[in-house]
């Protein structure tokens, strides 16, 4: 049995000529410019997704914690060792998508020689950069209403090229996923979820 | 232009009814293919539902008032729909619940509790779904019986072989399976597989979800003793569900919530409970979500279930020509005869930056494990990509995944990426 049109005087708000309207009266470029997908996909974020640095297990770590992220399964856990109250080495382990790739790789490789304060005030900046300001302290819009991207960009250094992913909100967690799990080892040493 | 009439669906006019597929995402029209998730809900299931609110609004089984005795007919309407769209032999064999997840619930621990104990056996397969694998894990834990796992093959089709040498080991008491898995599209014989698990005096539980929307539903010839339903699944509201169960078994079977509703009598002393379905159903029910389930169930009647299976079938298989045509992608679940589910990998992309780089072209599906961890585990991936069908599908929706694919492939190729 097939299926009859609505009679055609019944006004239906949603055919698709209105929805034609709205993709011209949009204008171009506006939701397009904010989700380039280079924002996110930066060629270096790329670079250390397929060729993560410094995943490897780390026998005589000091401290380590797991990460897990429920939305996707994945489970990162990373390595450090502390000596003298400096990181002289960071590793992680644990499969998960380009971002939290990267993310981990550029993490160990930040951490190394800072020390366990040097680290944390990192975290808090990277998750404050990454939320959008929304939940650390690296730049908070409610007090400072324009967001300087340079301070961001001095702060994180070559880590500021994972902020793209604040336009993406349900990617966050896949970038702060190891950060999370790395100041878990620092201060508790326990398993963490981004949940 | 292509041509969207396939079957005997008006494609087109399926579509106008459903509002939600009419918007632009991130500047792109929707094309939804998240379907095995939630379906969208057509015009006719969206107005039923407000109706009832706007004109009928009363509580159900109490108060002698009009407005009290529209609503309970038309929630009993409602189960008389959904029991004669499965097959049901009587309206009280369906329990309405808030989900899949509660009726399934409700047999392991109702049944469950009350019939397994020590050296008893339940049977789960490898595909299934949370919903009706840690539910039996947990009775079979409380009661000391024991939960086996029915193995699959690699092309995610169940090993009826393996299957049929469980039930002949003895103890098994119950098969806990689903009707199609969420994450494959393999449809399982559940008509064959409760006429063995009968002969060796077992019970089967049959996880509906995603069967009801596209295949023909008949509880009575599959022989299922219980079997779970999903509103949202097949174009009804969210929160909403059901339980077929055979009128014998949910007779003997324990009240699985308590409250008012479901009670005969009551006194400090003793609690007597209603029949059935009553003594299921505590407290107040969620009234316009049955009306919208039955106007969806309705809804597909009119359009016709084999004319949608044929429209989804012969998409699946435009859509598995179409994915092996994109280069570093791996079909996950390519049993016979699979319904319009495709899951599939990426060589070196995870299945979250693929769903990204769709959604920004307006393509959604659904990444991640599907809730079917101990089957990823199975097939050795954490996470897949799935695009899942329904009624509103077209062969437009298929060709923007495939090039949305292909942008992915553009991201990520290289010589460590794709090849």
């Amino acid at each position: 049995m097939g299926l009859t049109r609505p009679s055609g005087n019944e006004s239906i708000p949603w055919r698709r000529d209105i929805l034609l309207e709205e993709v011209l009266r949009s204008g171009p470029n506006t939701a397009t410019a904010q989700m380039d997908l280079t924002d996110l996909y930066q060629e270096i974020v790329l670079d250390h997704g397929k060729n993560p640095r410094n995943r490897r297990e780390m026998p005589d770590a000091n401290r380590t914690a797991e990460g897990y992220n429920p939305l996707c399964g994945d489970q990162i856990k990373v390595w450090i060792k502390v000596e003298g109250g400096i990181v002289v080495d960071a590793s992680f382990t644990g499969q998960g998508c380009a971002i939290s790739q990267a993310s981990a790789s550029m993490m160990t490789q930040a951490l190394k020689g800072q020390s366990e304060a040097e680290a944390e005030r990192l975290f808090e900046a990277f998750r404050g950069a990454v939320t959008g300001g929304s939940m650390g302290s690296g730049c908070d819009h409610e007090e400072e209403p324009t967001c300087d991207e340079a301070a961001i960009q001095d702060e994180l250094g070559i880590l500021s090229c994972l902020t793209g992913v604040r336009n993406y909100p349900n990617r966050i967690k896949c970038a702060t996923l190891a950060w999370h799990a790395m100041h878990s080892a620092l201060t508790a040493g326990e398993r963490v979820s981004t949940e | 232009m292509m041509d969207t009439k396939v079957g005997s669906i008006d494609v087109d006019a399926v579509r106008e009814q459903f509002p939600a597929l009419h918007q632009l995402v991130n500047n792109h029209p929707l094309a939804y293919l998240d379907n095995a998730a939630t379906t969208q809900r057509p015009e006719s299931v969206l107005q039923a539902m407000d109706n009832f609110y706007r004109r009928d609004n009363a509580n159900v089984h109490r108060g002698v008032h009009t407005l009290s005795q529209r609503a309970t007919d038309e929630f009993e309407h409602a189960r008389a729909t959904v029991a004669r769209f499965v097959g049901a032999r009587h309206d009280h064999e369906i329990i309405f619940t808030k989900g899949c997840t509660e009726a399934l619930n409700l047999v392991a621990f109702s049944w469950g509790r009350s019939n397994l104990g020590p050296g008893d056996v339940v049977l789960v397969s490898n595909l299934e779904h949370h919903a009706n694998f840690v539910p039996w894990q947990v009775v079979t834990q409380a009661t000391g019986a024991r939960m086996v796992p029915i193995p699959i093959h690699d092309d995610c089709s169940l090993d009826l072989t393996a299957y049929r040498s469980l039930l002949e080991g003895g103890d098994v008491r119950m098969v806990a399976v689903k009707h199609v898995c969420n994450a494959t599209g393999t449809v399982n014989p559940v008509a064959e597989m409760s006429r063995l698990a009968h002969e060796h005096g077992a019970l089967v539980t049959v996880d509906g979800a995603q069967a009801l929307a596209h295949q023909r539903v008949n509880v009575e010839s599959f022989g299922a003793d219980f079997y779970s339903m999903a509103a949202h699944k097949v174009y009804g509201p969210m929160g909403m569900g059901a339980l077929y169960g055979r009128e014998e078994l949910l007779e003997a079977m324990p009240p699985y919530q308590t409250g008012g509703g479901m009670i005969r009598s009551v006194s400090y002393e003793r609690t007597t409970y209603a029949g059935l379905p009553d003594k299921f159903e505590p407290g107040t029910p969620y009234v316009s979500g049955a009306i919208g389930f039955a106007a969806a169930l309705a809804w597909v009647e009119r359009v016709g279930i084999d004319a949608i299976a044929q429209h989804e079938r012969s998409l699946t298989e435009a859509a598995t020509l179409a994915l092996q045509t994109v280069p570093g992608l791996r079909l996950v679940g390519t049993a016979a005869g699979k319904a319009g589910i495709l899951s599939f990998v990426m060589n070196q992309v995870h299945p979250h930056d693929v769903g990204t780089i769709l959604d920004t072209q307006g393509v959604a599906v659904r990444s991640g494990h599907h809730c079917c961890q101990p089957l990823m585990a199975r097939l050795g991936v954490n996470a897949t990509t799935r695009a899942s069908l329904a009624v509103y599908s077209t062969e437009e929706d298929l060709e923007r995944l495939r090039v949305g694919l292909l942008e992915v492939v553009r991201v990520f190729g290289g010589p460590n990426g794709l090849d």
